[in-house]
């Protein structure tokens, strides 16, 4: 513990603290309010964490009075790993970043390339990368929306219909590139293999049925009283905290600022799919969770007229090298929209076959930011919700 | 009324759970490992080395050049190469590998040795029951466990082997012919100076001398 | 949006004592980038956050840069020996580390804006004033420069490590950083790793 650099505030131990203060100081600095605060560690081993992630709680009774995230516990350096290897040989370790969704992963880094070099992507691995990319962020919602439900006690009915879903989403996967869960499919100016006979009819069979389950799981879950009060008003981001803090992605949205990347910077061929943008009145965690539903709509719209237009051609940019590839001296961030948030990629390449910089833009991080903002005056129950709500994957929190 | 979404929510469970008693889509247990889902034909697991014809010694199509140990992401691949070198399918004498461990506790599946191999030596296979008890030596695979007939090859991965197949016939095809053409010329060569050689020793001979 | 050239006129002219350089990006990116002294850095910040045309509320991203001690060669007329020559010189070029902010637009939709600050050198003067106060989505982000590359925020509420543990001595991300010497066995070593693994062969494995 280094002590911070909080040196500026006073340690005074009344709950009325001002929001600076309270901000500063670590859990053990604080002192306790006449003996009735109880400081705990929602330790790494915890079934509701998404993870190895640990919170710092004090708690006096059962409202938070300060929470502080404690990360790291799946660091593996993976930045200095793509120090030391090739672009290509970087990609397979992009796909264990956010483990749910790698290949949105993978379309990250290749556009970072990508725009550092200024590859173009045939139409049809463009048509290819948009569908693989709506069904993750189906099979990703769908997952979120059921380990919601698992925080909340549900335990697991509504968990394991998602992943009966995201089964059918999972096969298509393994049929495409090989792998469920770990793709590795996209290549830099395309991707990496053209479909297989009979794929995009069976995508067409899988999003044909969807809305019928996602019909399913409404009536199952939307009008659910117990998921009403226990979700409502709670965990409430405002506006101008969301934009300050650099969330992004759905939680954003539920706040109701308007910015989805797919329409901002209008990325691949985004800009011929007219789908809407969901955005949330209250910011609460009933409208994080409503708002992915309606996202999954979106995306299936968006999946049936990628189906309708996708071309015939080549699935790789002819000029594009697999091997022995270096992009001359330069930088470059690429950002998409991934069903967590903005992903995006920093790289400095100084010429040679290793990126001099690699970084990677983490968006569940960085929507942690206002965890605690968010807590603050809850129950303890609630922080498991929360948490739950702004959807986070620690093997992108911590890379 | 309070606790209709509760209802309904019930009445969600209830379908689906007596559904399952019949509905082909919602019974979704799969016993395993008394039932097995069959594989897709593109999944991988780990790689394995492709030999054609009935002898690995004779048929390996590995040359090892070594771009896949150098390609390979964590490094798992270790190649030595052989200080002989024997014919491959085209006829041209190339190295072959005498050391190829891959340790697949480092492995991670990724296909990139599969992409970069200029000779489709190096395939992914699909066996994932590879647990053992022994740590280390167990999950090291070597030359003669990873190394498997191209029938088999034809079995994972029809479409693919088919191919690689005709490709690689039409390959042999055409440096049999070329072969063919080169032998054909070069004897025609080493045919032509004998010609010229009788006629100018009849020249050079002394007239009326029989030669 | 303007471009970063009008937009380094507008800074100066707002706060005409800062330092700001146009970096130019060679990639066809075409991504530039502004360097700003470490003095003005914050002010730099909230009048890019506060101008109404250019309204940059949302700090994307923020990323350090090490760059090491290089040394250069050059050509330089010495006098040798009575005689003026060109001598090639070995000229050391210190090194830094650097900050990266990319910032956007949110109301306006427009970026990004690239801004640059560098420390003095990578040994003592590693101080940089903090942007959390500007964005406060820059904290968790500066906290994990500071804990991987060692560069301290001036002004940060709460600069404590993020992704390593408490305790922890060296900052894993710097170029010059050793790995500590606890290699486990590995069978297919080589290269590098062999190096590193030839201490450790006779431990462990029944290879």
């Amino acid at each position: 513990m280094s002590g911070g650099n909080g040196g500026s505030t006073q340690g005074s131990g009344s709950p009325g603290l001002s929001a600076v203060d309270r901000f500063a100081l670590l859990p053990q600095e604080m002192e306790d309010g006449g003996g009735s605060w109880l400081e705990i560690s929602m330790g790494p081993q915890h079934p509701s964490t998404h993870g190895v992630f640990r919170m710092d709680v004090v708690l006096e009774g059962e409202t938070v009075v300060k929470l502080k995230p404690v990360f790291g516990y799946l660091h593996r350096n993976h930045e200095k790993i793509a120090e030391g290897t090739s672009y290509l040989s970087s990609m397979p370790y992009t796909d264990r970043l956010d483990y749910f969704c790698s290949l949105t992963n993978n379309w990250a880094y290749a556009l970072a390339v990508e725009t550092l070099v200024g590859l173009q992507v045939p139409e049809r691995a463009e048509y290819l990368r948009v569908i693989t990319a709506e069904l993750t962020r189906l099979q990703n919602h769908t997952c979120l929306a059921g380990f919601l439900m698992q925080d909340m006690g549900a335990s697991g009915t509504p968990l394991m219909y998602g992943f009966r879903e995201r089964e059918f989403i999972l096969d298509l996967f393994e049929s495409l590139t090989g792998a469920r869960m770990m793709c590795n499919y996209m290549r830099f100016g395309g991707c990496r293999c053209d479909t297989p006979a009979g794929w995009l009819d069976q995508v067409r069979t899988v999003v044909t049925d969807y809305p019928q389950f996602l019909d399913e799981f409404e009536n199952l879950l939307t009008g659910n009283e117990i998921l009403m009060s226990r979700t409502q008003g709670v965990g409430v981001l405002t506006k101008e905290l969301a934009v300050n803090a650099s969330i992004s992605g759905p939680c954003l949205r539920a706040a109701g600022v308007d910015y989805d990347l797919r329409k901002v910077d209008g990325y691949g061929i985004y800009p011929r799919f007219p789908f809407r943008v969901p955005l949330g009145d209250h910011g609460d965690t009933y409208d994080r969770y409503m708002l992915r539903i309606l996202e999954m709509r979106e995306s299936l719209k968006i999946l049936e007229q990628a189906l309708k237009e996708i071309p015939e051609g080549p699935v790789i940019d002819p000029k594009a090298k697999l091997r022995g590839f270096r992009p001359k001296p330069g930088e470059a961030y690429g950002r998409i929209e991934g069903p967590k948030g903005e992903l995006g990629f920093y790289l400095i390449s100084d010429g040679g076959a290793n990126p001099y910089r690699y970084r990677v833009r983490p968006p569940s991080l960085i929507n942690l930011t206002v965890l605690e903002d968010l807590c603050l005056g809850h129950n303890v129950a609630d922080t498991v919700i929360i948490l739950g709500s702004i959807d986070i994957v620690l093997g992108e929190v911590d890379r | 009324m309070l606790g209709v979404g509760i209802l309904k929510g019930l009445a969600e469970t209830g379908r689906n759970f007596v559904g399952s008693y019949f509905d082909p889509k919602r019974m979704v247990t799969v016993e395993y490992p008394e039932q097995r889902l069959p594989l897709k034909e593109n999944s991988r697991q780990f790689p394995f080395l492709v030999f054609d014809g009935d002898e690995a010694a004779i048929g390996l199509r590995c040359v090892a050049c070594q771009i896949c140990e150098k390609e390979c992401p964590p490094q798992c691949i270790y190649i030595e190469k052989s200080k002989d070198k024997k014919p491959d399918h085209l006829g041209k004498p190339q190295y072959y590998p005498a050391v190829f461990d891959i340790d697949t506790s480092v492995c991670m599946s990724c296909q990139i040795c599969v992409e970069v191999c200029p000779f489709d030596a190096i395939k992914m296979d699909n066996q994932y029951e590879l647990s053992t008890t022994d740590r280390f030596g167990g999950l090291l695979l070597n030359r003669d466990q990873l190394t498997k007939p191209n029938g088999y090859f034809q079995t994972l991965h029809p479409t693919d082997a088919s191919e690689i197949d005709t490709r690689r016939e039409e390959e042999r095809v055409k440096a049999a012919a070329k072969a063919r053409a080169d032998a054909e010329a070069k004897a025609a060569s080493a045919a032509k100076p004998k010609v010229a050689a009788t006629g100018t020793t009849t020249v050079n001979n002394a007239p009326g001398v029989a030669s | 949006m303007e471009t970063l050239e009008q937009i380094r006129m507008r800074v100066l002219a707002a706060c005409p004592e800062a330092v700001v350089d146009l970096v130019l990006n060679p990639a066809p990116s075409a991504q530039h980038s502004l360097r700003v002294d470490r003095d003005h850095l914050a002010t730099v910040a909230l009048f890019l956050r506060e101008d109404p045309s250019l309204r940059m509320d949302y700090c994307s991203n923020v990323t350090g840069v090490d760059w090491p001690d290089r040394t250069e060669k050059v050509k330089v007329k010495k006098t040798v020996d009575g005689v003026e020559k060109e001598v090639e010189e070995t000229r050391g070029i210190p090194g830094c580390l650097e900050v990266v902010y990319h910032l956007y637009s949110v109301a306006l939709k427009h970026g990004p804006v690239i801004l640059r600050v560098r420390t003095l050198d990578r040994a003592q003067e590693v101080a940089v004033p903090s942007l959390t106060p500007v964005w406060r989505g820059c904290e968790l982000q500066e906290r994990e420069i500071f804990d991987l590359f060692g560069v301290r925020f001036d002004g940060h509420p709460d600069l404590r490590r993020l992704l390593m543990w408490e305790g922890f001595k060296d900052h894993p991300m710097r170029k010059d950083y050793v790995d500590p010497d606890d290699f486990e066995y590995e069978p297919t070593p080589h290269d590098r790793v062999l190096e590193r693994a030839k201490p450790y062969q006779d431990r462990g494995g029944t290879a």
